[in-house]
């Protein structure tokens, strides 16, 4: 534990890091060690490249979570997203939610989508994720379809677009809180 | 499950069973008993022919004193056909059981059939008794080689993927150690309910109790199943409980060979025990690598098929048998293999062969394990009249409460442990279902059968009570599991499907787990299950996957399928209405107006469409397909299209002229008001899901991923009517409005003869791929295509 803390000390607020995303300074530690070896130039924070060196992470929407720079907090701030839910911590009133509540996954999920953050997912938004994921194996039209498809499932107020609030209702069945968590960062 | 010993075999004779002739037939119990040997002089000439003539009726020439018999119009020789003729009695009585069953009315409500069945074989053996024939006893050999396999193989090959590995650390833990601890603890309590004095039991040593209870405490698949499939009950309890049920075989095999082997010896050394954990280890893994090597050999096999389609459904039960035939020559875990066998020969086979394959192998999967299933119940209650009854009221009572008992204490300790490690706890709720869920079956039954009753002269009492328990859990157990579910508001199994959204999203998050867990560094579930389909795609899929279909997505060929299907539901509906994905938003969606005000009414894309969507997505996105819902045998849609087809050429008639008054109409395409589903529809919503759908309407429109094979360029715009009709499968570009949508066989040579371009020709190849089935003769084809 005495290393832990020593580096903890090295880590700069890492005390509201871990007040405001739940983190054990195990965790914290980890991950700063985590960020220390992606950053390979040494350069303090992680940009684009640092991403496309890890090379599973190719075919993947991730990569453009990562596509301004990175520095530790915002780091942690994203991995918060995807610790499990726990339901023991005891809830402030007052404070604003826990990073990792259900609605602020969707909302992370949510922003994924929405690339030019302009609060909904439009067609082509939505389009072009599914191009990523699909991986040039469908055609244009078939792509075309689903987007439609989707949208009309989904979009309540008929604007041709998906609201947060639409695109949370359209996946309250599915158990985020299971979905989108990884034990690893309990 | 153990071999069995010859000795055991005394009980098989089916003769015993021919009294079940008499009960048809009174009157041939006599020939039959009368049947003396074959060498009887010639000329006998008795009225009722019970005699078989071995020399021709002409034969007399030899003895000139005897008269020349005149030649049998009519024999009677039962005799020839004995064996044969009892089995199809039998299965033939199992059968009629079950139809009479769900004739009457309320009664499969209540009761699960199991029990009905039970009762059906303790009515049999009553009365075969009464008779005075000693009835067919449920025989080892049977049982383990016939009855039983073909239920778990159709249980393995319809498993659940998904639900199965997310929760398998769960399961495991449920069947090894649940098992473990439930053997011990009832062997270890009777042990010490023997030892008291005055229960006249001394003479129980404790190995006789361990293996006892080693027998009593497996989780029977077959039982479970029975009930189970009736509650509909939520996806994750089923799965564990009845992934428990087949995982628990290998514990099963090695504890009670462990036992039986030193039970005589009287005692166990610790190298006793660590022996029986290796054995462990080998049966379990030995089962599966078995169970895969053979899955990998069946996957081979039908890569080459493809001339020869009729075959095919059979590769899959003669490798899984023999899978389970080989594993059970090693005394590896036969019920793994053929799980084992199941799950990896799935994909590929399913890559490979034809739909029409693909639908024999299910109702032929079904049926049997079906039929089996009932037979296994019947002979229960039969073996149970059979028997010799050594009631004894101390050992029946106690063994049946430390059943309850032993199986309440493990699961609430189990679920306490695995509960630190999942994600999603198990609530009591659960915990209830799951300890009620473990019913006990004929496994054990047979287990307790096989005992050699040299080393175990109290056999009789054991199999007494394992018959107490397999009643208790099957009728009291069995019975109340619905009404306590209700009463619990257990979640049911969810009816609905998930919308595109939802996959979409979903498929997404878990490309995005994969991509966290990259950039933690933290080899996790996602990150070995991605690799996992990375290698199968890279290197097994090319192995095992015939030719071309190997590197194009298997996409395509359930593109196909869901097209035509859609084609046809697109028929059904009699609405040609589509705005084709190419008109962007000139006909924007806004001119759909559904038709009934007070919920929004999505405006819906026909099932088959869905279906489709989720299908691209969800196989591009390299998961393991999920092809078959069909978990459940008692949900079998019935085969559509029996009757439909006079219907579907009228509807195209209709659709035609619809189509040609949408052409009047300029831009502004109204979506008639939607008929409501004909039964034709519902029927057509078939493969997939077993699940009855919600009637939705089935208006359609929007997003028209187009049918037509001839030309795949999508057409940049064309009249509304040209777009309008293109939906409608064209196969050849000749006459088909009038044949309306039945590919016949002939039609399968138009396409070689002239084709447009070549993507045409492959696009046809690959229709025909879906439809190929050089089947018997060409007017065979009188139904539709469809899967």
């Amino acid at each position: 534990m005495g290393s832990t803390n020593s580096t903890l000390s090295k880590i700069p607020n890492a005390g509201d890091l871990m007040q405001e995303t739940g983190f054990s300074p195990a965790h914290i530690v980890r991950l700063y060690d985590r960020y220390k070896a992606l950053d390979k130039d040494k350069k303090g924070h992680l940009c684009p490249q640092d991403f496309g060196a890890i090379k599973e992470l190719a075919m993947n929407p991730i990569k453009q979570v990562c596509q301004e720079v990175l520095d530790f907090p915002s780091f942690v701030r994203i991995l918060a997203h995807f610790r499990p839910v726990d339901k023991n911590r005891p809830k402030d009133p007052n404070s604003p939610e826990h990073i990792n509540s259900r609605s602020n996954k969707l909302k992370f999920i949510f922003q994924l989508y929405d690339q030019d953050k302009d609060g909904k997912i439009s067609r082509q938004e939505l389009l072009q994720v599914l191009r990523t994921m699909l991986e040039k194996q469908v055609t244009e039209e078939q792509l075309e379809s689903i987007a439609d498809r989707t949208i009309q499932e989904a979009d309540l107020d008929r604007d041709d677009a998906i609201s947060f609030d639409e695109f949370r209702k359209s996946m309250e069945k599915v158990n985020i809180e299971h979905k989108m968590s990884i034990r690893f960062l309990r | 499950m153990p071999l069995f010993r010859a000795p055991a075999l005394a009980g098989c004779r089916v003769r015993s069973g021919a009294i079940a002739a008499a009960l048809l037939a009174g009157f041939f119990l006599m020939p039959l008993g009368a049947a003396s040997s074959p060498d009887m002089p010639i000329g006998h000439g008795d009225g009722e022919g019970a005699h078989r003539d071995h020399a021709p009726a002409h034969g007399g020439t030899n003895q000139s004193t005897h008269t020349k018999k005149a030649f049998p119009v009519l024999s009677f020789d039962y005799k020839a056909v004995e064996n044969p003729f009892l089995i199809l009695l039998w299965i033939l009585l199992a059968s009629l059981m079950k139809l009479g069953f769900h004739l009457i009315p309320r009664l499969s409500s209540i009761v699960p059939e199991s029990c009905l069945l039970i009762v059906v074989g303790l009515l049999l053996g009553m009365l075969l008794k009464l008779i005075g024939q000693n009835p067919l006893l449920l025989s080892s050999r049977l049982f383990f080689f016939y009855l039983l396999p073909p239920i778990i193989l159709d249980a393995g090959y319809f498993l659940p993927i998904r639900p199965f590995s997310e929760n398998l650390g769960t399961i495991l833990m449920f069947a090894v150690v649940g098992t473990l601890w439930n053997s011990f603890f009832i062997g270890g309590v009777l042990y010490g309910v023997c030892q008291i004095e005055g229960t006249n039991l001394s003479r129980v040593t404790l190995l006789p109790c361990l293996l006892f209870g080693a027998i009593i405490s497996a989780v029977d698949p077959v039982a479970v199943l029975a009930v189970f499939e009736e509650i509909h009950i939520n996806e994750l309890l089923h799965i564990l409980v009845f992934g428990e049920s087949l995982l628990n075989d290998a514990v099963t095999v090695v504890l009670y060979h462990l036992f039986e082997e030193y039970a005589h010896v009287g005692q166990v050394t610790f190298i006793d025990v660590f022996l029986g954990i290796v054995c462990f280890l080998v049966v379990s893994l030995g089962g599966i690598l078995v169970g895969a090597i053979y899955g990998l050999l069946a996957a081979f096999t039908s890569r080459f098929t493809s001339h020869i389609r009729v075959i095919e459904p059979l590769f899959v039960f003669v490798y899984s048998y023999m899978a389970y035939l080989s594993a059970e020559v090693f005394h590896l875990s036969g019920i793994m293999a053929l799980i084992a066998c199941g799950v990896v020969m799935r994909p590929y086979m399913e890559a490979n062969i034809s739909h029409k394959s693909h639908t024999t192998i299910k109702y032929f999967l079904k049926m049997l394990s079906s039929v089996s299933e009932t037979l296994i119940f019947i002979f229960l209650g039969v073996s149970t009249v059979a028997g010799n009854h050594k009631w004894n009221w101390t050992f029946v009572t106690v063994t049946v409460i430390v059943c309850m008992v032993a199986r309440v204490l493990g699961v609430i300790f189990l679920t306490y442990v695995i509960n630190k490690f999942r994600i999603v706890k198990l609530t009591t709720k659960d915990q209830f279902i799951i300890a009620y869920g473990g019913l006990r079956g004929a496994i054990a039954f047979s287990l307790g059968y096989l005992l050699n009753t040299d080393h175990f002269p109290m056999r009789d009492m054991f199999l007494i009570a394992i018959i107490t328990v397999i009643f208790f859990t099957v009728f009291v157990q069995g019975m109340t599991i619905r009404p306590l579910v209700d009463l619990l508001a257990v979640k049911k199994k969810q009816e609905t499907k998930r919308s595109i959204n939802e996959e979409i999203h979903t498929q997404f998050l878990d490309h995005l787990l994969t991509g966290i867990e990259d950039v933690c560094g933290h080899y996790g579930h996602h990150h070995w299950k991605d690799k996992l389909n990375r290698f199968n795609k890279k290197y097994v899929k090319k192995c095992l996957i015939a030719g071309d279909r190997a590197k194009e997505p298997q996409l395509i060929a359930f593109y196909h399928k869901m097209e035509m299907k859609q084609a046809i539901e697109l028929v059904e509906s009699g609405g040609g209405v589509k705005l084709p994905s190419a008109m962007p938003s000139t006909v924007s969606m806004q001119n759909i107006q559904p038709k009934k005000p007070p919920e929004r009414v999505l405006p819906q894309i026909s099932k088959g469409r869905e279906e489709e969507i989720r299908k691209i997505l969800r196989t591009n996105l390299q998961r393991t397909r999920q092809r078959l819902q069909s978990y459940n045998r008692h949900t079998l849609i019935a085969d559509p299209y029996e009757d439909g087809f006079t219907e579907l050429i009228m509807k195209r008639k209709k659709v035609i002229e619809l189509e040609k008054k949408l052409k009047q109409m300029n831009n502004y395409l109204t979506v008639p008001a939607p008929p409501p589903d004909s039964p034709t529809i519902t029927r057509a919503r078939l493969s997939s899901d077993p699940q009855p759908w919600s009637a939705k309407p089935s208006a359609d429109n929007v997003p028209a991923i187009k049918v037509d094979l001839a030309s795949p360029q999508s057409p940049e715009s064309g009249s509304p009517g040209r777009e309008a009709r293109k939906p409608v499968l064209q196969v050849t570009r000749e006459t088909e409005e009038e044949e309306g949508l039945v590919m016949r066989p002939s039609s399968q040579e138009k396409p070689r003869k002239g084709p447009e371009d070549p993507e045409s020709e492959k696009e046809q190849q690959r229709l025909l791929r879906c439809l190929s089935d050089p089947g018997p003769a060409a007017s065979e084809e009188d139904e539709p295509f469809l899967p």
